[in-house]
């Protein structure tokens, strides 16, 4: 087993990352609190949305690069809020410009208000576009595994598949379309959306995904910095026990001794 | 006096200025924001070259937290 393999690093478009944990900023109570769950979470890469800034009347608004400054993380600027490959384009041009030139960067094009589904049509549009400008993109997507395909063939950096509707915490939907994605994948896949608690996200690492990036599940809990914790040992749990590859499941229900059945002090029929 | 849509909203000025001008009367200048012009990116180089007509259409955007 060479270095690389020892270490098990996260490698996204060349660059290692040991934290196979991602997070979102939002729905934190202060950027001070963003940044003690984001510490918690032992997190390399941290998304952030970009918004018109106010203009005038809130001058010395604290700002949260300030608080999570480029030199600290892998700053993964998203485009929550585009309904359109044109918006998103529009928006990751300007976090380019806004992050000195930073080409990595998290698309996604929604396609509904209400339950946030990916429109994988203008997905795929926004990619091709944006990877001929030079954009390394990690997407967000269904667990369609053709789409997930085509997504990796237009040259995405990394496959961000939901495990259920954004912020909704209802874990993974579907492990099974997951599988085919990952079996399938020459790139990383990173389970995006939908962890509640920290074994979604275990299951998730069990499956083979390469990392999980979720906001919701830590700002949203009742102590963000405890359950950012709680991701960091379940990402690292599931990921080991990925590696060490688990026991074979029985499809019978019948037990398996772990003791010795032999050589008892008991009078047992059994022994 | 020249009329210019910054972030949606239009706004008024008595002449015409440039990107450089236009933040400092904002209080925008040295924070950490991008301008998209017309819809094409201004880079922070070109603020003080880039003169705003009447009509033109601006996005001053920033970093905010998200997932």
């Amino acid at each position: 087993m060479d270095q690389k393999k020892l270490m098990d690093n996260l490698i996204i478009h060349g660059k290692e990352y040991s934290s196979r944990l991602l997070v979102g900023t939002g729905k934190y109570k202060s950027f001070t609190q963003t940044r003690e769950a984001i510490d918690a979470s032992g997190s390399q890469i941290i998304t952030i949305a970009v918004r018109r800034t106010n203009i005038g009347q809130n001058a010395d608004e604290p700002n949260l690069l300030d608080q999570l400054p480029p030199s600290d993380f892998t700053l993964l600027p998203n485009t929550a809020g585009c309904f359109t490959a044109d918006d998103s384009i529009r928006t990751l041009r300007l976090a380019r410009e806004l992050l000195d030139g930073h080409n990595l960067a998290k698309l996604e094009v929604l396609g509904d208000p209400d339950t946030l589904y990916p429109n994988v049509v203008e997905t795929i549009k926004a990619a091709k576009i944006l990877v001929k400008e030079g954009f390394h993109l990690m997407v967000y997507t269904s667990d369609d595994p053709i789409v997930a395909k085509q997504l990796e063939d237009i040259g995405c950096v990394a496959i961000m598949p939901l495990a259920s509707l954004i912020g909704s915490g209802m874990g993974i939907l579907n492990p099974w379309n997951l599988e085919i994605i990952i079996n399938n994948a020459n790139v990383p896949v990173i389970v995006d959306a939908g962890v509640g608690t920290a074994s979604d996200a275990t299951i998730a690492m069990e499956l083979g995904c390469d990392g999980v990036l979720m906001n919701t599940a830590i700002a949203a809990s009742e102590n963000p910095i405890l359950m950012a914790s709680a991701m960091k040992k379940a990402v690292e749990a599931g990921r080991n026990a990925f590696l060490a590859g688990r026991m074979k499941k029985r499809t019978t229900y019948n037990a398996s001794s772990s003791s010795p059945i032999n050589n008892t002090i008991s009078k047992n029929k059994f022994a | 006096m020249i009329q210019l849509i910054i972030n949606g909203q239009t706004q008024h000025f008595e002449s015409t200025l440039n990107v450089a001008q236009l933040l400092e009367r904002m209080t925008l200048n040295n924070k950490r924001i991008a301008i998209e012009y017309n819809g094409q990116i201004v880079p922070r180089s070109k603020f003080k070259e880039q003169i705003l007509a009447d009509g033109d259409q601006l996005e001053i955007v920033a970093a905010v937290g998200g997932g």
